[in-house]
């Protein structure tokens, strides 16, 4: 009952400095919509990132020459196809090994030019990685063993050179040497910063012609199944320190990747949230200012209800409810502005955004807290004042 | 029958940067039930103090002060509101109106905090309107009414929750002289159907109408 009069008159205060209560609201409104925005847009990159990774395919094992490691220097491979050859000994299953040797030509159909990202590649890239073709067909066996020149185009690259025209069967140019166009990938996006439709796939035996070597970059292995993952990464990274002893081999999974990329982005939603936490605490003391201002202004109605018999706990309660109820108020504003700006930014802009229920939860609970938390102070002031004062006060 | 209120030797001393003012130096007084008493004296006498030590609404520095047969110093904060509530009905000089809030919802208030439901509280402050002459003025707010009616509701408020002290401080000094009287006629009503009526007045008609008269001056009875 004394509740629901303090909620009546909290709410009856308020609706009287409509502009006031506005003003204050905004801190809470903005540092609230901050939290969510900003979690929305941390949670939305790390989930893209995440689907980015998984989308390669599954139960990846990529290994590489040197070793993983912030600061270390780049390598440069010893890997040749020889290597490869004892890798497929060890995955019992050639179909499961890919590799890759990789450069940026230049490439040239008729008359228009562009330029692509070249990848030397075995048949097997498809069983290995998810890639999907658009028309015509993958690099085969054959193409491998033989060297031949033929190419695989990536979406934009297909776009640049041929237009709306079909490309299967023309001849590019690669590095100013003629390949036969078999087939074309579809539209794939960036994934982790590069943009996959700018490839080229061609026979890795054509491209180290191309290029004047025998080497590859690296290989992957698609491990049959999850749990075999670990073994056949030693056994792999072992043969091929045995066989180069000079050189450190590193195996990483789409596990450990996710892992990192988690944990990063994880410390990145984390300190946003902290950022925006900061301007919510802001939002809290002004809260609190606005409280004590309150309390001032009504001294007299304060001792005139404790003369009737308010017990400093039912004027405590009142003003109480009046910062939860800005507080509040606020934080459901600022929830609406968040979520509706996470919205239009997952829309209208490249930066992913997705709304979890939890940070919504959470900048509620907060806003609410930061209400109780300052308004404590101005409403322990207003139960402890003495009537006699606080009536003479004019 | 125990008095409404006994005040043995109280005194009352405010310290006010550091400088202490004796405002009542050892006063004793007894207001029985349905009492009348006006309180007289020149200004800065202690009468004012000495009502807010009557109605609860302070605590005596000094002697033992019984309201309602309980000794205020023994009382926590919560009971001194318990008692300002139930026990006493306080009227000041310049009406102390909730301003937004009709003539109804004024007049409830007290019954707020003794939990009575909205309804209830209602109907019970549009009756003590009624008693105080204001049944047509029930849902003004204070802005639209005169400051005699204004009074009239501070009265009904301060009787709505059936108290036994009525104590009013200079409650006609905000009024001409005309409603004043009609303010103090309603006020001798009161006490004729039995609620006992301290009354801080200058006039010295009024005060000769109340059953006793007490004159302060420098904090003491003369
Ligand atoms: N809160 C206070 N602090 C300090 N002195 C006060 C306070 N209230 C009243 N006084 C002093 O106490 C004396 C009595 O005041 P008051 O009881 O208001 O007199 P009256 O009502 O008879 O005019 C005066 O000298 C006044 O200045
Ligand atoms: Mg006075």
């Amino acid at each position: 009952m004394r509740v629901a009069e303090a909620w009546r008159v909290a709410l009856e205060a308020l609706r009287a400095n409509r502009l006031r209560s506005m003003l204050t609201m905004l801190g809470v409104v903005i540092g609230v919509a901050a939290v969510v925005a900003l979690v929305a847009i941390g949670t939305g990159t790390k989930n893209q990132i995440e689907n980015q990774v998984e989308g390669l395919g599954s139960n990846l094992l990529i290994v590489v020459p040197g070793r993983l490691e912030a600061g270390a220097a780049p390598t440069s491979s010893p890997l040749t196809l020889d290597d490869v050859e004892a890798v497929n000994r060890i995955v019992g299953d050639r179909s499961r090994v890919a590799v890759t040797i990789s450069s940026g030509e230049a490439v040239r159909a008729g008359s228009r030019t562009g330029f692509a990202s070249m990848q030397g590649v075995l048949e097997t890239t498809p069983t290995v990685f998810v890639r999907r073709l658009d028309r015509g067909a993958y690099l085969t066996r054959t193409d491998v063993s033989t060297g031949r020149r033929v190419v695989v185009l990536g979406a934009g690259v297909a776009r640049d050179l041929f237009g709306d025209r079909d490309p299967i069967g023309r001849q590019i140019t690669i590095g100013g040497v003629r390949f036969r166009v078999v087939g074309t990938f579809e539209q794939l996006g960036q994934s982790l910063g590069v943009d996959r439709d700018g490839e080229v796939h061609v026979p890795v035996t054509a491209a180290q012609r191309l290029l004047g070597t025998e080497r590859i970059d690296g290989l992957a292995i698609r491990a049959p199944d999850r749990e075999r993952i670990g073994e056949l990464s030693a056994a792999v990274v072992a043969a091929l320190t045995d066989r180069h002893p000079d050189t450190d081999f590193s195996a990483v999974t789409q596990e450990q990747i996710l892992g990192v990329l988690g944990d990063i982005l994880g410390v990145l939603t984390g300190v946003l949230a902290a950022i925006a936490g900061i301007s919510l605490l802001v939002g809290g003391v002004g809260v609190s200012n606005i409280m004590l201002v309150s309390v001032r202004e009504r001294t007299k109605e304060i001792g005139l209800r404790k003369a009737v018999g308010a017990r400093p706990r039912d004027i405590g309660v009142q003003f109480l409810l009046e910062a939860v109820l800005l507080t509040t108020t606020g934080g459901i504003l600022g929830m609406l502005l968040g979520g509706t700006t996470a919205l239009l930014v997952d829309r209208f802009t490249p930066v992913p955004a997705a709304l979890t229920w939890w940070s919504m939860a959470l900048a509620f609970g907060v806003s609410a807290a930061v209400g109780i938390v300052f308004g404590v102070v101005p409403a322990q002031r207003a139960g402890r004042l003495d009537p006699v004062v606080a009536l003479r006060t004019e | 029958m125990t008095a409404a209120i006994v005040a043995d030797n109280v005194s009352r001393t405010y310290q006010l940067d550091g400088v202490s003012v004796d405002a009542l130096r050892g006063v004793s007084l007894t207001v029985e039930t349905g009492d009348y008493v006006a309180i007289v004296g020149t200004s800065g006498s202690g009468k004012s103090t000495l009502m807010h030590l009557l109605g609860g609404l302070d605590r005596p520095t000094g002697g033992t002060l019984l309201i309602g047969g309980r000794d205020v110093a023994r009382l926590t904060p919560d009971e001194m509101a318990e008692l300002r509530n139930t026990t006493i009905g306080f009227v000041f000089q310049s009406f102390h109106l909730l301003a937004r809030t009709t003539a109804q919802d004024n007049v409830g208030l007290p019954l707020v905090y003794r939990g009575v439901g909205r309804r209830e509280r209602r109907e019970r402050a549009a009756a003590m309107l009624d008693r105080v002459g204001l049944g047509h003025r029930v849902t003004h707010r204070p802005n639209q009414m005169s400051g005699g009616e204004q009074q009239r509701v501070a009265i009904a408020r301060a009787l709505v929750t059936g108290p036994s002290v009525l104590l009013a401080d200079e409650p006609t000094g905000n009024l001409d002289s005309a409603t004043g009287q009609s303010v103090l006629a309603l006020l001798e009503t009161l006490n004729a159907d039995g609620v006992a009526v301290v009354l801080v007045t200058h006039d010295r008609e009024v005060a000769a109408r109340a059953h006793r008269q007490i004159r302060m001056k420098d904090g003491l009875i003369a």
